[in-house]
């Protein structure tokens, strides 16, 4: 019965992956296709590769992509960390409910709405009060920002209604302030979810294209928005080479985090074991004296 | 001095709070109010392409035009309403397959042994940090004509001729729920993970066969899961653009398209604005929903 339980769980699982795997797969294995033809195998080569390197118009979209990219997640983190905290920390208060439904919406609202009404409103702002003048890098930043804080607060939120607050309450019991707490205490503790929701930010950010095409003005073409025109006509290989050179970023980025958390951890228990050490020893030394 | 202090605190506990309200207040609340007053202007040859709803009509008149035309256009023309009807359907059958395909996984990996459990989550949201937009155009490669699977099913004898599954809903289904997968098992496992095996034993012990423990026992404690999950994957899926426009056939009707072509084809603007505000009405329940889902699940208030 049991092992019967256990081979369906492992088909589920193989099955599973398999549906959320094949196709990244098959991006990287057809980037090393020497043919033009995306699915015809012609042989191995790297050629794509260079061409890519040589595509100055995709150079200077990723080039804004990542500049765009890690302005946003930075200043999404810092608003995402505060609405989080507001949200798990304040109790309830006036205009609760309305905060947490603009940090919600933002998650699962159709981008076609959020872009489009980000755009009317930088129009308006800029007939009445002349800012943001056109739209390019500025505007697009600010609508990144406003999506991607919106899973930073979520991230954050959870963190720290999980987190357990009697540390904040003794540091207040023995007189720190409130804003002294949250750098000496808080901060710390919720660090490593500050670090996943920037990750998150950054990725989405770079990754957006139709709130981009709504904010973005001409010549500010971000990555999203150049694979699309591309894709739109068709599989190009150098797409294919450009999804790898992601996927192998991604891969090498979620391996480092895993090795830096993982030895962080063992680093903790090492301290805790040194202290229970010293404690023991502690013990014994009264015990003979 | 205490008193003072007290009320520098408030003070510092409101400018808090104040930046993220203020930010989201105006980049996010104010511009759907916006879309609302330019989805009564009509439409003009102009940068921006409206009319102004206000007119100072000489001396301190104000005149206000409001326009429904632009909503009656949308009752009338079909187009409209086969576009609003068909994405719901679209994304109810997508949402449905995603929650038929997401349960058994999330279930399997919330069963497994705690160890494992970590890594196995980590490899379903592993594809979420690559590109949503070159894991969709994946799938071009895949369902294509010469494509994989069409090649593949050649191979093994199953078909003769490649069957057409580019542009089609099929490939749009496909594309839903390859793509909010993940967005379905991160609640369900969340939900599944939590849950108290010790009520499985009670009514092994109490005469439940495995399946009727599952069904009457883990189902309905694992609802919140599923209607989050389902929320999750069905709102954004109603106004998806991306996956339709690439996989889908060019004349396949989804709101999110129509409103892309009436803003950036027709540069329509006041008929684009309309179609938003008409497929928010279609979607404040089920966001509510999900938003008073979402704020139990995070605990609610705290303290």
């Amino acid at each position: 019965m049991n092992q019967g339980r256990n081979l369906f769980r492992t088909l589920v699982l193989i099955l599973g992956f398999a549906f959320l795997y094949i196709p990244i797969v098959s991006l990287i294995v057809y980037s090393f296709n020497s043919s033009r033809l995306v699915t015809v195998w012609g042989g191995f080569s790297t050629k794509w590769y260079g061409a890519l390197l040589r595509n100055d118009q995709i150079l200077n979209a990723a080039m804004l992509s990542l500049k765009v990219a890690a302005i946003s997640a930075t200043l999404a983190v810092v608003l995402g960390t505060l609405a989080g905290l507001v949200l798990a920390r304040f109790g309830p208060f006036k205009g609760r409910t309305l905060l947490s439904g603009l940090t919600t919406a933002p998650l699962v609202m159709p981008e076609v709405i959020t872009g489009l009404s980000l755009l009317l409103l930088f129009v308006t702002m800029e007939q009445i009060i002349g800012w943001p003048a056109g739209r390019g890098m500025t505007t697009i930043i600010i609508s990144h920002i406003t999506l991607t804080m919106a899973f930073v607060t979520v991230v954050v939120q959870s963190r720290l209604s999980q987190m357990d607050d009697s540390l904040e309450e003794a540091a207040m019991d023995l007189g720190a302030r409130p804003h002294k707490v949250f750098f000496l205490i808080t901060l710390p503790i919720i660090a490593p979810a500050l670090m996943s929701g920037w990750l998150l930010a950054f990725t989405l950010s770079l990754d957006d294209l139709v709130i981009t095409s709504f904010v973005a003005g001409p010549g500010s073409s971000t990555l999203p928005m150049v694979i699309f025109s591309k894709v739109r006509l068709g599989v190009s290989p150098d797409i294919n080479a450009l999804a790898t050179i992601l996927v192998a970023i991604v891969a090498i980025g979620v391996i480092v985090a895993g090795f830096t958390m993982s030895r962080q951890q063992k680093q903790r228990e090492r301290d805790a074991q040194m202290a229970l050490a010293a404690n023991q020893q502690m013990i014994e030394s009264v015990k003979k004296g | 001095m205490k008193a003072l202090l007290k009320r520098a605190g408030l003070q510092g506990r409101s400018v808090v709070a104040a930046v993220p309200y203020l930010w989201l207040l105006l980049f996010f609340l104010i511009p759907f109010v916006i879309v609302l007053k330019i989805s009564f202007s009509s439409s003009l040859i102009a940068m921006p392409p409206y009319e102004p709803l206000l007119h100072w009509t000489g001396e301190k008149v104000l005149q206000i035009k409001l326009n429904l035309g632009n909503f009656a256009f949308l009752v009338e023309d079909n187009l409209y309403w086969k576009a609003y009807l068909n994405s719901i359907w679209v994304a109810s059958v997508s949402t449905f397959f995603c929650l038929l395909l997401g349960y058994p996984i999330a279930y399997a990996i919330a069963r497994s042994n705690p160890s494992a459990r970590n890594i196995l989550m980590l490899l379903i949201v592993l594809p979420f940090w690559t590109s949503f937009l070159l894991r969709v155009y994946a799938w071009i490669g895949i369902l294509k004509n010469n494509g994989l699977l069409n090649n593949f099913l050649i191979w093994i004898g199953a078909i003769d001729q490649p069957i057409q599954m580019l542009q089609t809903d099929f490939a749009v289904y496909v594309g839903i729920v390859y793509s909010y997968l993940p967005f379905m098992i991160l609640p369900l496992y969340a939900n599944l993970e939590k849950m108290d095996l010790t009520l499985l034993e009670a009514a092994a012990d109490l005469g439940c066969k495995p399946w009727q423990g599952f069904l009457k026992v883990t189902l309905p404690l694992s609802l919140p899961g599923v209607r989050a999950g389902c929320l999750l994957v069905f709102i954004p899926a109603v106004g998806e653009f991306v996956i339709p426009s690439l996989l889908g056939d060019p004349g396949m009707l989804m709101i999110g398209k129509v409103l892309w072509t009436e803003f950036f084809n027709n540069r329509d603007w006041p008929v684009a604005s309309a179609v938003a505000i008409v497929l928010l009405l279609f979607l404040v329940i089920p966001m509510m929903y999900f938003q008073r889902a979402q704020d139990a699940e995070a605990g609610g208030v705290h303290r």
